[in-house]
């Protein structure tokens, strides 16, 4: 119990610092955002009366602070080129990321557990380089080129589904899950190769040791000892990669979506960019970074319950 | 001085080897040239003629893809130096003299690494601005943690073996002990990590060409080309899967380079 509110304490200081950072970077901004909204003639009244309407005449720690308090309780400003609130902006673009995140994320654990184990048994010399050359040329194709492939076997060739004619949630979450399959694939594929040859690493390190030897030697099967004791063991790196994975396949997401046509939070973001729209880069930025601060934590609550050693510590 | 090297060191290495070889080839000598068009020959498929078809101009895409993946590769490098060499110099500082400097920099290191270099890339990006130079310089930055830490982990190890204590005894300056002592003892995990280094590297450049934040127009790399030729999918498939392909190339050289390295056995 003390280990947690030890951990979550950490948690709350590192979202303070990574907030204050993402709010830091978009400050040294060169240029007034009040040129931007009321263009290049505005008068000097008017500027100033929208620079205090902004409370961008106020000191800067006072104005990150009203931001802070006002983003978690879900104002996350207003945008400037469509002059609406951020938060309405997010709201339905968000959980169409967040399905594609589980659904990656989701490929890529059940995917990866029971391949990387096979991997990790495989003794033969010869099987054991084929596997190897075939995870580094999976590996190495990124998740775009995937989503292009994917696009072209399965969307033009074989006509599963048609690529860039997103279904909305709002339609039908059959169908919006269905067209979400192929981005979730390309996305977790390389990240499967990735976590296999991990696992793989992991589970022949705990092989060679001596507690394996052990076990074997006082008549335990070598798929009871595997069951036993390996995997345990070789669950605590592979719980902390997949964390890594879920922060990758977050970002993975802003280029599939731009594959797969998919309006969600990564193409808004890129459109912000574009467009100079801050404050909506800024909020989905934190969003983002929140997530990722999130992930590592759980993960680390996660691998101490796996390994008592990690609590005890 | 018999040291087993791991096929993957070969294999890797030719790849990368004749892929930049092609790519210095490229430099001087295209078979067409990059820019002309020809109207005549729009979207053609491979060819005895044309060895990878033609883009929407008319334009050999051998001759472009050779262009690009130089522009890819060289970006590649730079953003690797950049790391590298920052990379080293905190790295081996903060592994040689611990303390409290190095105490907070690898707390520093591990937090940026903590996020994905893409994220932290297009922050700065939307800040400062894209373009070829930006992207250099965003993704250098954010290269440097991964080799510190690399490098870091090396020196704390060989600061308490032997060769460094009676080197020390022997009246060996710090920076001499530190550059050329430990330094070329670290070559096996330096050398898989800017192997690792270029293949993220041409990752990270290719996404953030193929969102149109990176390399702009006119200039093309891998990735801005294969964003390009996903509007010509169903017309000239070719295209992205010649394009697309490259990049498969480069990466798996580097990481069968990267694999390789990290399984041979360095022991003299």
């Amino acid at each position: 119990m003390k280990n947690i509110a030890k951990k979550l304490v950490a948690l709350i200081i590192t979202l303070f610092i990574v907030s204050f950072l993402a709010f830091l970077a978009f400050q040294i901004i060169p240029g007034d955002p009040t040129t931007k909204m009321l263009g290049t003639e505005a008068t000097p009244e008017a500027v100033s009366e929208l620079r205090s309407e902004l409370g961008l005449d106020l000191p800067f720690f006072v104005r990150y602070w009203h931001w802070l308090t006002a983003f978690v309780q879900g104002d996350f400003g207003m945008s400037y080129s469509y002059h609406m609130p951020v938060r309405a902006m997010l709201a339905d673009k968000l959980p169409v990321t967040a399905l594609l995140i589980l659904l990656a994320f989701g490929f890529t654990v059940i995917l990866s557990l029971p391949l990387g184990i096979l991997a990790g048994r495989v003794r033969n010399r010869w099987a054991d380089t084929m596997i190897t050359a075939v995870d580094q040329v999976v590996m190495s194709v990124p998740a775009f080129f995937v989503g292009i492939l994917a696009c072209f076997i399965f969307g033009l060739t074989f006509h599963l589904f048609v690529p860039g004619n997103f279904i909305s949630y709002t339609d039908s979450w059959a169908g919006c899950l269905g067209y979400l399959v192929f981005p979730a694939l390309s996305i977790a594929i390389p990240r499967i190769a990735m976590t296999v040859k991990m696992l793989r690493g992991a589970i022949g390190a705990e092989l060679r040791q001596d507690y394996v030897r052990t076990s074997q030697s006082r008549g335990a099967s070598r798929g009871y000892a595997l069951r036993r004791h390996v995997l345990r063991n070789a669950l605590i790196p592979t719980i902390a990669f997949l964390a890594v994975s879920a922060a990758e396949i977050m970002t993975g997401t802003i280029v599939i979506e731009q594959v797969f046509t998919i309006p969600g939070i990564g193409r808004l973001l890129l459109a912000s960019i574009g467009n100079r729209d801050f404050p909506v880069v800024q909020a989905i930025v934190v969003l983002m970074a929140a997530w990722i601060v999130l992930v590592h934590f759980l993960a680390d609550l996660l691998s101490s319950w796996v390994d008592p050693r990690i609590r005890t510590h | 001085m018999k040291r087993t090297k791991h096929p993957f060191v070969w294999v890797g290495g030719a790849l990368s080897g004749v892929v930049t070889a092609l790519i210095l080839l490229g430099f001087v000598w295209t078979p067409y040239s990059t820019t002309m068009m020809d109207a005549a020959a729009k979207r053609q498929p491979p060819s005895a003629a044309h060895w990878l078809g033609t883009d929407q101009f008319g334009r050999d895409l051998f001759s472009r893809i050779l262009e690009g993946a130089g522009t890819s590769l060289l970006i590649a490098l730079c953003v690797v130096l950049i790391g590298s060499v920052f990379g080293i110099l905190i790295g081996s500082f903060c592994g040689y003299y611990g303390g409290i400097p190095d105490l907070i920099l690898t707390r520093i290191c591990d937090s940026i690494t903590a996020f994905p270099a893409i994220l932290l890339a297009l922050v700065i990006i939307s800040v400062v601005g894209g373009g070829t130079y930006n992207i250099i310089l965003a993704l250098g930055v954010l290269f440097i943690p991964s080799f510190a830490r690399v490098v870091r982990g090396e020196f704390a190890r060989c600061r308490h073996l032997n060769y460094v204590k009676s080197a020390k005894l022997m009246g060996v300056g710090d920076l001499r002990l530190m550059f050329l002592h430990i330094l070329p003892n670290t070559l096996p995990v330096l050398l898989p990590a800017v192997s690792i280094g270029l293949n993220n590297a041409m990752l990270s450049e290719a996404s953030m060409s193929f969102l149109g934040i990176g390399i702009q127009p006119p200039q093309a790399s891998l990735g801005s080309m294969l964003s390009e030729s996903q509007t010509y999918l169903n017309s000239a498939p070719w295209y992205a899967l010649s394009v697309g392909g490259t990049i498969v190339l480069m990466m798996l050289g580097f990481s069968l380079l990267a694999e390789g390295l990290q399984q041979t056995d360095w022991r003299r």
